[in-house]
């Protein structure tokens, strides 16, 4: 092929400096600078759009998640009963610790920029990696939860089935199968990188096997929160949810009864017999139909809940794939106090993801 | 590296001219990974081109088998589609992308003075997220059609069999790329501003452009969660839209014109920018109330916001809500009018010279306000209940979104042609080109606003014996208009093969663009541009020898007769 | 000196506050689960709410730098929570009026069967 492709932009060189349109160009050479595009005048000002522009996509993430909110209040405010009554099954303290892990990770996010900034190259690479493991755990954790609605039937509102008891199915080993892959394949890749002395590699895959193995922290998290709770109030959580997974149950067979009972008395009011009683059988039937519209709020709840959650989660899982970028960039010693732009802008956008947890954690789990 | 950077601002500095971008370099590979704006607004460009041409052809097939009261060549079901699939088609592919990304990509970057956009990878992702966008739009046709109208409505989008999910992850997809382009201007705008060009020295197309960014970046997310829920409605059932699952319908047309009526001024305000471009150049005047005009998009940008449940006035909304939204209605009215006065005013005593986009600028402002007159009546609460979901709607929204963008799209594009491509096109042709459009537009649509008044509803493939004469005069318009958009791509596709070469400065322009080369070249300027104000024309001049305009330093002494230059400088 | 080069372009924000921050966050999260335990009924909504954005600003505030940051960015987060109120705030009212007028999902011409 005789095709020549374009320079790019970013590649070609840097051609003015200090020019008419450009008077912060004195200070720095930008011949030397390896990360300044070349449609920028200052690092300065790359780093000012960067970051304008990080705040924008901010804007986009809150208004995507607004929906959500808006779907939420609305339910909400039109059916509360059916979210008080879904709240019961919801455990608390996963969420409380789910919350505390995304905190601790914020933490660390904001104290990588500060390493970056400083130039403080392992401890970046430290606190990175702590980020991304606690992110882990974070899935960890969000993986027992959600294992546990599959075996109770608490799903969306078309898969809305509260059973009285859990049936233990493989839900849980299912949802951890990427995981166990992710350990398999970065133990593998940190052996080749080992073996074939790239340490920069060997490192990264590291890194990378400490996050996956973080996991499974998280799963261990997940399932010892309840029985510390059960040892405090003598009974699990799992048991909490399934009583009232039962009471619901109850509820709904008293109302399928009642509804029963009514068609009988019609059938009765038909014959010319005991009008007396089918009105009495119709306020039951009002109090029956009322469960069933809660049943099917609480459904919609689920709906909200596992968009809500999913959602999250799906940013988690985004965040950490541009985290493990950055971790990379910054073994090859790319970040520092002239250039460290990155690391900024993903801990903004990590940032917004524990903020939207911050608000999805009361909504979700506390407001009974 | 540094040596050879040395090297060539050297040679910038002996006034090195740069080979244009278009000859820059070769290949596909040069253009499909290119991060030069310039590119890949002309690939845009050629990509909204080619759907307009297929939302136009399905236009034409509605027209045709509307021709006749009873069926002609359309079956209902495949009339459903069809127009669904022509609304569709033209606004998530044609026209939200129209002016932004194919001209905005191309000249904001030259109109602001700067090398590029922000963030140029982003904005190539932009035109691929596009691409991916328009081919599972295809997807759609072939996997069953969609019936739904392009507005997606629950409960019938959850219960139809057409491919509801593939367009729906079309329009998310499709979301991100407009996201992208206007988060890429406003950074662009607000940070890469070079030395002298202040926020009210920047040309009004880029305040347009800027407006329509906002709209871009606060609306287009909630389309994209509007999607996903519907998206998850029908695959797993989640019930927040479906009633027979205790969900809100209702909710869901909230959800959607909380972004689709904002993007009706994604559409529009871009267009108003190009027109505010053309009408001072063409009048060689100042723009009149610049900054009023600048002011008005800003606020077109938020009140848009605010008047959403407008569409909803015979959906259950209730009578709180839609008496609020009518009201707030109203008040887009105000910054609208506020550029038509403008751009009058501005008109009046100049220079008018009626080249070929000033011929699609007055169309606009013409057809733009009949449109935005139109929208009175359905703002307004009673009137609408009975012009709702009648071929008036159909009309009113034709005459904004063909009469107003379209047309302003077809003007920005003859004034920006010879920028961009370095040809000029043959005037007379397009001047026709641009009078038969104009003709058949009115034809087509202006019967409608009879027909929707007199009671024909909108999206029925059939209709009675009474409507036919306004049917037939409409179709006859279609066809018209058909044939002058197809004279007018062929006189700009002669211009690309025989066209006389273009001067830097063809029409007297003063904003920035005009003082590079036509086509620019690869880095836009070969030195930095000076900035001034705007809209200054004194010292821009017709130079026969150059066949376009020139600057001069003093303003010459001008023959008393003639108005024209006794000499000009180069 | 390089700690100068970087104080040009963004502030850099010291451990002190950025620990004491993560310890406020920490109290407040179990502030607020201590609260839930009390079933305060309507006000528990408002009292959560309130415990959640005072950890929201901290977060935006401190972690996301917005205090030391371009006063424009911070401009534009609150812009977008303005929108965010006008979306919700709107179709709350609606919604909410229009409850009277609805069918209820038992009824036949609803579920259409």
């Amino acid at each position: 092929m005789s095709t020549t492709t374009a320079p790019p932009p970013e590649a070609a060189p840097p051609e003015h400096s200090g020019g008419g349109n450009d008077d912060h160009g004195h200070g720095h050479d930008h011949g030397h600078d390896p990360f300044l595009a070349h449609h920028f005048g200052s690092a300065k000002q790359q780093f000012d759009a960067g970051k304008f522009g990080m705040w924008l996509f901010l804007v986009t993430e809150i208004l995507f998640f607004s929906g959500l909110f808006c779907a939420y209040a609305v339910y909400r405010s039109t059916h509360p009963e059916a979210f008080a009554n879904a709240d019961q099954y919801l455990d608390p303290m996963l969420g409380a610790a789910n919350t505390a892990v995304l905190i601790f990770s914020s933490l660390t996010m904001a104290w990588a920029v500060r390493a970056a900034q400083l130039g403080q190259q392992q401890l970046l690479v430290r606190l990175l990696t702590i980020t991304l493991s606690c992110a882990s755990i974070f899935l960890g954790v969000k993986a027992v939860e959600y294992s546990h609605k599959w075996d109770l039937g608490i799903l969306w509102s078309s898969m809305f089935n509260p059973q009285l008891h859990a049936h233990h199915s493989p839900a849980l080993l299912v949802m951890s199968i990427p995981a166990m892959l992710a350990v398999v394949a970065t133990a593998i890749l940190f052996g080749l990188g080992k073996s074939k002395q790239k340490p920069v590699q060997a490192k990264f895959w590291g890194c990378l096997l400490i996050t996956s193995l973080s996991y499974f922290g998280g799963v261990g998290l997940g399932l010892t929160v309840p029985v510390i709770e059960g040892m405090i109030t003598g009974e699990t959580a799992v048991e909490v949810a399934e009583h009232a997974a039962a009471t619901e149950h109850a509820a709904v067979e008293h109302a399928a009864a009642e509804n029963a009972a009514v068609k009988h008395a019609a059938d009765h009011t038909a014959d010319g017999a005991a009008t007396t009683a089918a009105t009495a059988g119709s306020v039951e039937a009002a109090a029956a139909e009322q469960v069933a519209i809660d049943m099917t709020y609480t459904g919609i709840f689920f709906s909200i809940y596992f968009v809500m959650t999913g959602l999250h989660g799906i940013h988690i899982l985004a965040g950490m794939g541009v985290i493990a970028w950055l971790l990379y960039r910054s073994l090859l010693g790319h970040f520092g106090p002239r250039y460290f732009g990155p690391v900024d802008f993903v801990g903004l956008y990590w940032h917004l993801v524990d903020l939207i947890w911050i608000y999805l954690f009361p909504l979700l789990y506390l407001i009974g | 590296m540094s040596d050879n950077a040395s090297r060539t601002a050297t040679a910038h500095v002996h006034g090195h001219s740069e080979e244009n971008y278009l000859e820059c370099a070769h290949g596909w590979k040069s253009w499909a990974f290119t991060l030069d704006h310039k590119r890949i607004g002309v690939m845009y460009l050629v990509a909204i081109l080619a759907s307009f041409l297929l939302g136009g052809v399905m236009a034409l097939v509605l027209r045709a088998e509307l021709f006749t009261p009873n069926k002609l060549f359309l079956s209902e079901d495949m009339y459903n589609q069809m127009f669904t699939l022509h609304g569709a088609v033209m606004t998530f592919l044609f026209l939200i992308p129209s002016i932004p990304a194919a001209l905005g990509n191309f000249i904001l970057p030259v109109m602001l003075g700067v090398k590029d956009v922000a963030f140029p990878r982003m904005n190539l992702a932009s035109f691929y997220l596009w691409v991916f966008g328009a081919i599972f739009f295809l997807l759609a046709i072939l996997l069953g059609g969609l019936d739904t109208g392009w507005t997606f409505y629950t409960p019938y989008s959850t219960t139809t069999n057409t491919a509801v999910i593939t367009a729906t992850l079309g329009v998310f997809i499709l979301g991100f790329s407009s996201i992208f382009t206007g988060l890429n201007f406003m950074v662009t705008i607000n940070t890469m501003r070079p030395a002298g060009m202040t926020w009210f020295r920047m040309p009004l197309f880029l305040w347009s452009l800027y407006a329509t960014s906002i709209i871009q970046i606060l609306a287009t997310p909630v389309l994209g969660i509007t999607g996903l829920l519907l998206v998850a409605e029908r695959a797993l059932g989640i019930g927040i839209f479906d009633p027979a699952r205790g969900g809100d319908p209702v909710l869901f047309q909230h959800f959607f014109w909380f972004y689709s009526h904002p993007a009706v001024y994604i559409m529009i305000l871009p267009a108003m920018g190009v027109v505010s471009e053309l009408v001072s150049t063409f009048s060689r005047k100042t723009i009149f109330g610049y900054r009023f005009i600048a002011y008005s998009s800003i606020a077109i940008a938020l009140l848009g916001f605010l008047v959403w449940g407008h569409h909803m006035f015979v959906s259950g909304q209730s009578a709180l809500a839609a008496t609020v939204f009518s009201a707030l209605t109203f008040t887009v009215s105000i910054p609208s009018a506020i550029k038509v006065f403008n751009w009058l005013s501005t008109m009046y005593k100049g220079a008018i010279s009626l080249e070929t986009p000033m011929c699609y600028a007055l169309s606009f402002i013409f057809l733009f306000g009949i449109g935005g007159l139109t929208g009175l009546y359905l703002g307004a609460l009673a009137t609408d209940v009975h012009l709702h979901d009648t071929y008036f709607v159909v009309a009113h929204f034709h005459y904004v979104m063909v009469g107003g963008t379209l047309i302003a799209f077809l003007g920005g594009l003859h004034y920006w042609w010879p920028k961009m491509f370095g040809r000029m096109y043959n005037e007379t042709w397009a001047r026709v080109a641009c009078l038969i459009i104009f003709v058949g537009f009115n034809a087509t649509f202006f019967p409608q606003f009879v027909l929707g008044s007199r009671g024909m509803p909108r999206r029925y493939a059939r209709y009675d014996g009474e409507f036919i004469f306004f049917h037939q005069f409409s179709t006859t318009g279609a066809m018209i208009l058909g044939c002058g958009l197809v004279l007018c791509a062929g006189v700009l596709v002669h211009s690309l093969l025989r066209g006389r070469k273009a001067p830097a400065n063809p029409w007297g322009g003063s904003t920035l663009e005009w003082k590079c080369s036509s086509p620019p070249p690869h880095h836009n300027f070969d030195w930095p541009p000076v900035v001034t104000e705007p809209y200054q024309y004194d010292h821009i001049v017709y130079d026969p020898e150059h066949q376009g305009y020139v600057e001069v330093e003093d303003i010459p002494e001008e023959d008393e007769v003639t108005g024209v230059p006794v000499e000009s400088h180069t | 000196m390089d700690s100068h080069d970087s104080h040009e372009i963004a502030h850099v924000m010291p451990l002190k506050v950025l620990f004491s921050i993560f310890g406020l966050l920490i109290f407040f999260t179990i502030l607020t689960v201590a609260i839930a335990q009390l079933h305060l009924g309507r006000w528990e909504i408002i009292i959560s709410m309130l415990i959640a954005t005072t950890k929201a600003s901290l977060v935006a505030i401190y972690f996301m730098h917005l205090r030391y940051d371009n006063p424009f960015n911070a401009m534009v987060f609150v812009f977008s929570l303005v929108f965010v109120a006008l979306f919700l705030g709107f179709t709350l009212v609606d919604v909410e009026q229009y409850q009277p007028d609805l069918i209820p999902v038992q009824d036949p011409i609803a579920t259409g069967s």
